[in-house]
């Protein structure tokens, strides 16, 4: 049966035949962050996809992946487009590479997982958090609930790890 | 010998490569017509009367009447345009070839080289491509509107519901990583803007002809990061039409043609589901989209005289720039500041005003603009001589002259998001 549930005012929607997605997302829910691992190499991959992007091959187990990584690169948006998301203004919206995997198979491959920046109950950073996450911050990544079926991968500020002194921010921002 | 051979360390490119376009169509095709509708926000008309009007533009500017015209390609980007069925009817073209596809940025040069494939094949013998949207009056870009009422579906369920959902905020991460890699300030960027704004203050067509400052940039207010609101082009409501023949028959044309030396179609990065999964994330689709474009173009960037490349964003035209190897990895920041890319300088870009001044149509009009100067007859406010060409006075003041002096090789880049990438070499005829 089709899963729909509404997000910020966003309608989402789980078709029947996403078997990948449905999978995906059912774990989320469940607070358990797993990829498809490719049954002949090995390799993990993101976004969930029917085949291996490196070797083809379709067969592939779901593998739970520790979610903690680096902010790659980000973006911080103040004119947002959904009426959804307008009052949260400015949020992050973080491209995150993992620790899992990085550097593979190829020196400047990495699983690179995108989400917002949250509080650590997964509602979007308010402003002085956000002042505080730029390029090399390290994150971890924690869930926001949706429905029963879908959870959404989203990233907070890792208390835990080590931070950089200055992560790399926008200049003026 | 190689481009990449003749021109040493200037162009790292691999002697080996291997690509799509026999030699023998180099020069073999040519863009002879020309043709657009005004470039506005509100063209009051439907998308099937402005591609109606820059069909019959084009075929006036070229000489052509309806019968000669027996292909049509179109391209629209979520049914957005009319299919060239309904159009054909209306400019009394009988087709005998005609394909209608999905497509935004660098879907131009894509067409470009399929109409040399299907005039090639012998399904007909010349095309019309066009662009019809009213992306400003009815379909814009983005998640606004009628749009943010769709339900989120599959693979945009990893995007869209972290307000990530326009151009503008997909593009960013690339041009933040760019920024944090190689050091690119905002007032370099912001220098794309505001040499496109010196352009389009010669050009009687342009949305924005207002001349703009750095200043001006970084004040207006922040999009998303790095993106200003005149790092931004304008949603615009337009027809335009490029008419690509045989170069034996585009003799009898009005127009000194502009020869097809090399085309590329959308040309990827690995792992194009705009995840940024394969990096470096600061390089875009041109570096493996140059493999191909200048070896079979049998040019290298530095013989280039004009450039128009795709400015949905100051930051794209920057990134292409660089990685089509017109100057050094890292160095697009200095190129687009240093006065290279003026009218007056070594290598004007977008002498039209492109996609942040002139209007937004998806490609097309960087290419309408470079067949204009090839044709060495821009449509400035120089005066008309006798001959109806203009007398270009190379004054390129505000209000002046835009042709630059004796162009003979021209690139398009064009772009539909760092991943992917379609260009263009044209010649002289």
């Amino acid at each position: 049966m089709t899963i729909q549930a509404e997000y910020l005012g966003m309608p989402l929607r789980l078709d029947d035949q996403d078997h990948e997605n449905r999978a995906y997302f059912g774990l989320c829910a469940r607070h358990s962050f797993h990829l498809q691992r490719c049954d002949a190499c090995g390799l993990v991959r993101y976004p969930p996809g029917t085949a291996c992007p490196w070797c083809g091959d379709p067969r592939a187990e779901w593998v739970p992946v520790a979610g903690r990584g680096t902010v790659h690169s980000y973006t911080e948006v103040h004119h947002a487009i959904h009426p959804g998301f307008r009052e949260a203004a400015p949020y992050l919206v973080l491209l995150v590479e993992l620790d899992t995997q990085r550097s593979q198979p190829t020196e400047h491959e990495a699983i690179r997982v995108l989400g917002n920046l949250v509080t650590p109950d997964g509602v979007l950073a308010p402003p002085e958090m956000v002042r505080k996450v730029g390029i090399g911050s390290r994150v971890r990544m924690v869930f926001t609930d949706v429905a029963q079926d879908i959870a959404l991968p989203q990233w907070a500020l890792d208390e835990e790890a080590p931070q950089p002194d200055r992560p790399w921010r926008y200049p003026s921002g | 010998m190689t481009p990449s051979e003749r021109k040493g360390e200037r162009m790292p490119l691999s002697a080996e490569t291997d690509t799509t376009t026999p030699r023998h169509l180099r020069d073999k095709y040519a863009i002879v017509g020309v043709g657009e509708t005004k470039y506005s926000r509100g063209s009051g008309l439907t998308t099937r009367a402005l591609a109606t009007w820059a069909i019959r533009n084009a075929m006036e500017d070229a000489g052509l009447r309806p019968g000669d015209v027996d292909g049509l390609l179109s391209y629209q980007y979520g049914s957005d345009s009319t299919p060239s069925t309904f159009v054909a009817g209306d400019l009394g073209i009988r087709p005998n070839f005609f394909m209608d596809v999905h497509g935004g940025g660098s879907t131009t040069e894509a067409l470009i080289g399929m109409a040399m494939g299907v005039i090639e094949a012998g399904m007909c013998r010349t095309v019309a491509i066009y662009r019809a949207f009213n992306g400003y009056s009815q379909v814009r870009i983005g998640g606004t509107g009628v749009r943010a009422a769709i339900p989120v579906v599959g693979d945009a369920l990893h995007g869209r519901p972290y307000g990530w959902e326009s151009p503008g905020q997909w593009f960013a991460p690339s041009f933040m990583r760019h920024m944090h890699d190689y050091g690119t300030t905002p007032e370099q960027v912001a220098m794309v803007k505001v040499i496109h704004s010196e352009h389009a203050s010669n050009n009687p067509k342009a949305l924005y002809p207002k001349r703009v400052t750095v200043e001006d940039v970084l004040s207006s207010r922040m999009i998303c990061t790095p993106l200003h609101l005149l790092d931004c082009c304008v949603e615009t409501d337009s027809g335009t039409c490029i008419i690509v023949t045989r170069a034996d028959r585009a003799r009898d044309c009005r127009h000194v043609p502009a020869l097809i030396r090399a085309t590329v179609g959308r040309c990827c990065k690995p792992r194009i589901d705009m995840h940024y999964q394969a990096g470096p994330i600061s390089t875009v689709a041109a570096k493996y989209a140059r493999e191909i474009l200048w070896p079979n173009a049998d040019v290298g960037p530095e013989e280039i005289d004009v450039t128009g490349s795709y400015d949905a964003f100051t930051f794209t035209t920057l990134m292409q720039l660089e990685d089509y190897g017109f100057c050094a990895k890292g160095e697009g920041g200095a190129y687009v500041s240093d006065g290279t890319m003026r009218l007056s300088g070594k290598r004007p870009n977008n002498t039209s005003g492109g996609h942040l001044c002139e209007g937004y149509t998806h490609g097309i009009n960087m290419v309408i603009e470079n067949v204009r100067q090839l044709r060495h007859d821009a449509d400035d406010s120089c005066p008309v001589g006798a001959d109806g060409k203009r007398i270009h006075t190379h004054d390129y003041r505000e209000g002046g002259c835009r042709q630059v002096r004796d162009v003979e090789l021209t690139a398009n880049l064009g772009w539909a998001n760092p991943g992917t990438g379609s260009a263009l070499v044209m010649r002289r005829g």
